[in-house]
């Protein structure tokens, strides 16, 4: 259905530009990468996943790492879903009260224990439905302190409606995120300090 | 068997929180997902495997990343760049898999044992140092990376796809370190 790839639009990659060039030459991870967010955000069975919540998580995810073109992008994506244009103000304001930086969090105990850093625990406050609080609860511990992660959050998740196969896609989702987020900054870069040719 | 706590190259294991798939009930769909059928036996993959296309797509972009043997940068820097995020963000599981492949296609095991003993932190030389720092400005958020961290890598002789390389890497790492983290422990 989308033929944009997602990370060349977010870049600003154009055709025959050269890091259009470099990214022909790892074809597999560009394609992949793009078939590992229509897998997310076109899936072929949303299952018990909505597209609404995918969406929602989107945007507070990119919220939450301050890129606001990323987060306006997926925001398009929700203001698509039924209740989504009326869902995305809750979402943007939740993620303002969430932002902080990280990674912290604590290690097993032992010899790392003095690296253990403290910060935000992140409880959504206006998010409506219990499904969707734990989700964000979830995506934003794993944004900022995925180490302190425990299976006690994930039975959380199952106490506020998540399945097995939900929590599969929702920590892909937010893990996939987290990685073409870092793409898209890391390649704008790129693009903004191009090499001197030598010639 | 106890939960690791401190940084290791040595073997560990790493045990889901959740039910992986029944080996029973694997379908063509889930054996596509798998991409590699020995993964059958992983609970890692057997548990991902639940989203058969997330995960298919994942680990052809993973394999992409790290095994395209063609032009940038080393298959040991790749691993570093593994390493030193997983090293960030606390995955003691994803850091002992990475520092062990740094290990063996850099032949520097007392270097990676350092980054692992000392942290991100730590004075290698003027081109691992690159490489790591790019790692946690990448991995920190919000994100630090910038041109400057572009013009330290290049500074060390790396061409542009080197360093596109490097960036994937790090980027990669942090899908892979929220997955390993969050559905299970190493062990």
């Amino acid at each position: 259905m989308s033929a944009v790839d997602v990370i060349d639009h977010l870049v600003g990659i154009a055709p025959g530009s050269h890091l259009d060039g470099l990214r022909a030459q790892r074809v597999q991870a560009r394609t992949n990468a793009q078939t590992s967010y229509l897998s997310l955000f076109q899936p072929d069975d949303p299952h018990s996943f909505s597209l609404l919540e995918r969406f929602a998580v989107a945007v507070f995810v990119a919220e939450l790492h301050q890129q606001p073109a990323i987060a306006a992008f997926y925001a398009e994506g929700l203001a698509a879903q039924p209740g989504g244009a009326v869902l995305a103000p809750t979402i943007e304001a939740e993620a303002a009260r969430g932002v902080t930086h990280g990674p912290y969090g604590h290690f097993p105990a032992g010899p790392l224990s003095v690296e253990d850093t403290d910060g935000l625990v992140f409880t959504p406050g206006i998010t409506p439905g219990p499904k969707l609080a734990a989700a964000l609860a979830h995506a934003h511990m794993l944004v900022f302190h995925p180490r302190d992660a425990a299976a006690e959050h994930l039975r959380a998740l199952e106490a506020a409606g998540w399945t097995v196969d939900g929590i599969v896609t929702l920590s892909q989702l937010v893990a996939f995120l987290s990685f073409q987020i870092r793409v898209i900054v890391g390649l704008r870069a790129l693009a903004a300090a191009p090499a001197v040719e030598a010639n | 068997m106890s939960e690791p706590n401190v940084f290791t190259q040595a073997q560990l294991n790493w045990l889901p929180w959740l039910p992986p798939l029944p080996e029973a009930e694997l379908t063509d769909r889930h054996m596509a997902g798998l991409v590699d059928p020995s993964r059958a036996k992983s609970p890692y993959f057997m548990l991902l495997a639940r989203d058969p296309d997330i995960l298919g797509a994942r680990t052809r972009t993973d394999k992409d990343i790290f095994y395209n043997p063609t032009a940038g940068l080393p298959r040991a820097e790749r691993e570093l760049s593994a390493a030193a995020t997983s090293r960030l963000n606390g995955c003691i599981y994803c850091a002992s898999v990475h520092s062990r492949f740094a290990t063996q296609f850099s032949k520097r095991g007392a270097d990676v044992e350092r980054l692992l003993a000392e942290g991100v932190g730590v004075d290698l030389d003027e081109r691992w140092n690159a490489v790591i720092a790019a790692s946690v400005a990448l991995t920190e958020t919000p994100i630090k990376f910038t041109t400057a961290d572009i013009e330290s890598l290049r500074a060390t002789g790396m061409d542009d796809l080197s360093i596109s390389d490097a960036i994937h890497g790090a980027a990669f790492f942090n899908w892979a370190n929220r997955l390993m983290l969050s559905l299970g422990e190493a062990a």
